[in-house]
């Protein structure tokens, strides 16, 4: 039985080309592994161009754009042939989506920029808003609070969207934080440029998380995640971090 | 006050360090600005349409900014026809130079003053000091941090970070008063001081946080009635106004008002909102005899002159960005050493006070956005936060850190290489434990404080490379059994 999920999703089955962010290659395989399992359970194939690197934000952010553009630029040949590029990151997908045309405004691969930016999705958004999906059938029990990355948040305005899939997973008790849309000061190269300061924000975050009992923590952005979850292993230990794949990549 | 003995990077360094693990500190502060959080959803909701006000705002803003020649003009003509005086001032020099000429000519005696954060930017009260001219702070708050000796805290709410027994036991020491936990005793004090000083006063000093082109009008918002009794009881009065305060018409202000308000306060409408048009006419019973506008610039035409940066000049100095930024919350408003604290001070410091001395303020961000999203005037922040970080790195660039991005993008460039060096990403893992929290731990400003992840054996790549590859081999399989059927 071919295209066995194609009744859930509801529509036809797409090519989703995966931006897999450096750190997640390395230090969180399983949750470009899980966005792949619950993409193939939609009934929709998965690419991954072994091409591809870092997204650049790291330069960028530092304000050495001229570094930042030529990684970008590897980057825009990696893609150029995708239909959907999907981030699991939204920090990283925000680089794709807002800030590569902002980096190669006034330079010759400025049209490239857009269109690039035009095709790449948040995993949840892509989910939600262009499949139309709310339910993907996982199960995971336990009690999750939810963390909004900022760059997910304000760049790229994705609130709602992982809300309504965890919504839909069975066994799945969702307590919202009062600091959910807190900043837990990750910031790339500022969570070691400022340690102090990014620590003392972590500690907030995380303050806010413990307040609501949930044994996990999940999020869209396995960079925030590192944050939080190296903050809660040295001084609390028992709320696990997860990315919202991996909890829809549950069966 | 912060002295700056080490250069501005090195004391912001120190003094972050130090209040960002002042937990104590850092609670009251979130505290209260959770109750201004509440109270600012609760007004905003009573806006119609809170975004296309701040669409609004934001045009007229947009509008008076880039036409500064005209509208400000306009208000110099208007207000000099019914006596007053204008005078421009270029920097915080000649600002000062006018103000302390004028209280020596007119044989000023004692001066109060309402809140002016142009009078903190070009330090005035020391200049009047130093002349010999005494001056007394009439808005409570900022009574209370001249008393201390301190600037202050948040351009807003100038001792939000004071508990109230440090003030109780402030004027105990100073003014020998008797200890009280009462806020309403602790008001009564400062008024009875206060009191004395607006009938004493012959010049009165304030800022403002309008200039009305159409009318030729400032318009001055407050809480306390102080800034009423600062213009209206001195013979004299000046008003030290940044020249990006002007707005066209007086209906803008029918916007602007429970804007600020609402951003600044969470308040509808701000206490007292006053409308000056220069100094007593003829007939009148009250008001000031002579009424001096100083325009200020000191540096704000370098914003005006920068098309990427120069809505920051639309800022209106609600605070708003201050009370949502978790980099204000956990270090406070002296770490910063600037006159305006937060967001939108990080922003424009380096313009006013020289990029290369003040751009670590723009790299002290997490770039999280709550600051943009909050401004009532939907000004960029946290964008020109990385654009302050781009041109410092393009003006002078830090040597070290420039040939990291260029070692760093030469392997970004090298799919091969790439894979190659993060083939070492397991095995440093595991040698981690060796050299974490030692001078040898190549990501010490990491673990000093956070557990540093486990890199797991097999990569995404090598994970996916062999999904893909069992994929193949189930449906080659299945296409062989299909074919047997």
């Amino acid at each position: 039985m071919p295209c066995r999920a194609i009744h859930i999703s509801g529509t036809h089955p797409m090519r989703v080309t995966l931006f897999v962010p450096c750190f997640i290659d390395s230090l969180y395989p399983n949750v470009g592994m899980s966005m792949v399992r619950v993409l193939e359970h939609l009934g929709h194939s998965v690419e991954f161009p072994e091409e591809q690197t870092c997204c650049g934000q790291p330069p960028f952010n530092s304000g050495y754009w001229d570094e930042a553009r030529a990684v970008a630029s590897k980057q825009l040949d990696v893609f150029k042939n995708a239909e959907i590029i999907l981030s699991g990151s939204g920090s990283c997908g925000a680089m794709f989506k807002v800030f590569y045309p902002e980096l190669f405004h006034g330079h010759d691969r400025e049209a490239e920029a857009k269109a690039l930016s035009a095709k790449t999705w948040e995993f949840s958004e892509f989910l939600v808003n262009k499949l139309g999906v709310k339910d993907v059938g996982a199960r995971f029990d336990g009690k999750a609070t939810f963390h909004d990355g900022c760059h997910g948040l304000r760049e790229l305005g994705t609130k709602h969207a992982p809300r309504e899939l965890l919504s839909h997973v069975k066994g799945l008790e969702l307590v919202e934080m009062s600091e959910a849309e807190t900043c837990c000061g990750f910031g790339g190269t500022f969570a070691v440029k400022y340690p102090q300061i990014s620590t003392a924000m972590a500690e907030v975050k995380c303050n806010s998380i413990c307040e609501t009992k949930a044994d996990f923590v999940i999020s869209n952005d396995s960079s925030c995640l590192m944050q939080i979850g190296g903050w809660l292993d040295r001084n609390i230990g028992s709320v696990k971090c997860l990315h919202l794949a991996e909890v829809l990549a549950s069966r | 006050m912060t002295t700056l003995a080490e250069p501005p990077r090195h004391q912001f360094q120190l003094d972050a360090n130090r209040t960002a693990a002042d937990g104590d500190r850092r609670a009251a502060v979130r505290k209260a600005l959770h109750n201004y959080s509440s109270a600012r959803d609760k007004t905003g909701a009573t806006f119609n349409d809170w975004k296309s006000a701040r669409n609004a705002a934001s045009a007229i803003k947009h509008e008076a900014v880039n036409h500064l020649d005209r509208y400000l003009e306009e208000f110099e003509s208007k207000f000099t026809a019914r006596g007053g005086k204008v005078f421009w001032a270029s920097d915080s020099k000649q600002a000062r130079d006018y103000i302390i000429d004028l209280a020596k000519r007119k044989s000023v005696r004692a001066i109060v003053k309402s809140k002016a954060m142009t009078g903190e930017e070009i330090h005035l009260n020391q200049a009047l000091l130093e002349e010999g001219f005494g001056v007394v702070e009439s808005d409570l708050g900022e009574y209370i941090q001249q008393l201390k000796g301190e600037a202050p805290y948040h351009f807003v709410f100038p001792c939000m970070h004071l508990r109230r027994d440090e003030i109780s036991d402030l004027f105990h020491k100073e003014l020998g008063t008797a200890k009280t936990d009462s806020p309403e005793e602790l008001t009564m004090i400062a008024r009875r001081v206060l009191r004395r000083a607006y009938i004493d006063a012959d010049m009165g000093i304030s800022g403002g946080n309008f200039i009305v082109a159409e009318t030729g009008m400032i318009s001055i918002t407050e809480n306390e009635g102080n800034a009423r009794l600062t213009v209206g009881l001195p013979k004299i009065h000046v008003a030290l106004i940044g020249i990006e305060k002007v707005v066209p018409r007086l209906a803008d202000l029918a916007l602007f008002l429970p804007m600020l308000a609402t951003a600044g306060t969470g308040q509808h409408m701000t206490g007292y909102n006053s409308m000056y048009g220069g100094p007593r006419q003829p007939g009148e019973l009250d008001g000031p005899e002579e009424f001096h506008v100083i325009l200020l610039d000191n540096h704000r035409t370098r914003l005006l002159a920068d098309p990427e940066q120069r809505d920051a000049l639309h800022c209106i100095r609600c605070g708003a960005c201050l009370n949502v930024c978790p980099i204000f919350k956990n270090i406070g408003g002296h770490a910063y050493g600037t006159t305006y604290q937060g967001p939108i001070g990080s922003v424009i410091t380096p313009h006013f006070r020289g990029l290369e001395d003040w751009k670590h303020l723009s790299g002290a961000s997490s770039l999280c956005g709550a600051c943009t999203e909050t401004c009532p005037v939907g000004i960029d922040i946290h964008h020109h936060l990385l654009h302050n970080r781009r041109n410092a790195a393009a003006q002078k660039p830090a040597k070290g850190e420039q040939l990291l991005w260029k070692a760093f993008a030469f392997l970004m460039q090298r799919p091969a290489l790439y894979r190659l060096a993060s083939r070492f990403a397991p095995l440093g893992s595991l040698l981690h434990p060796l050299v974490s929290g030692s001078p040898l731990d190549p990501v010490r400003s990491w673990t000093s404080t956070r557990e540093f992840p486990h890199a797991p054996m097999r990569s995404f790549r090598d994970q996916f490379r062999e999904h893909q590859a069992a994929k193949k081999g189930v449906a080659s399989s299945g296409t062989q059994q299909g074919a047997k059927r």
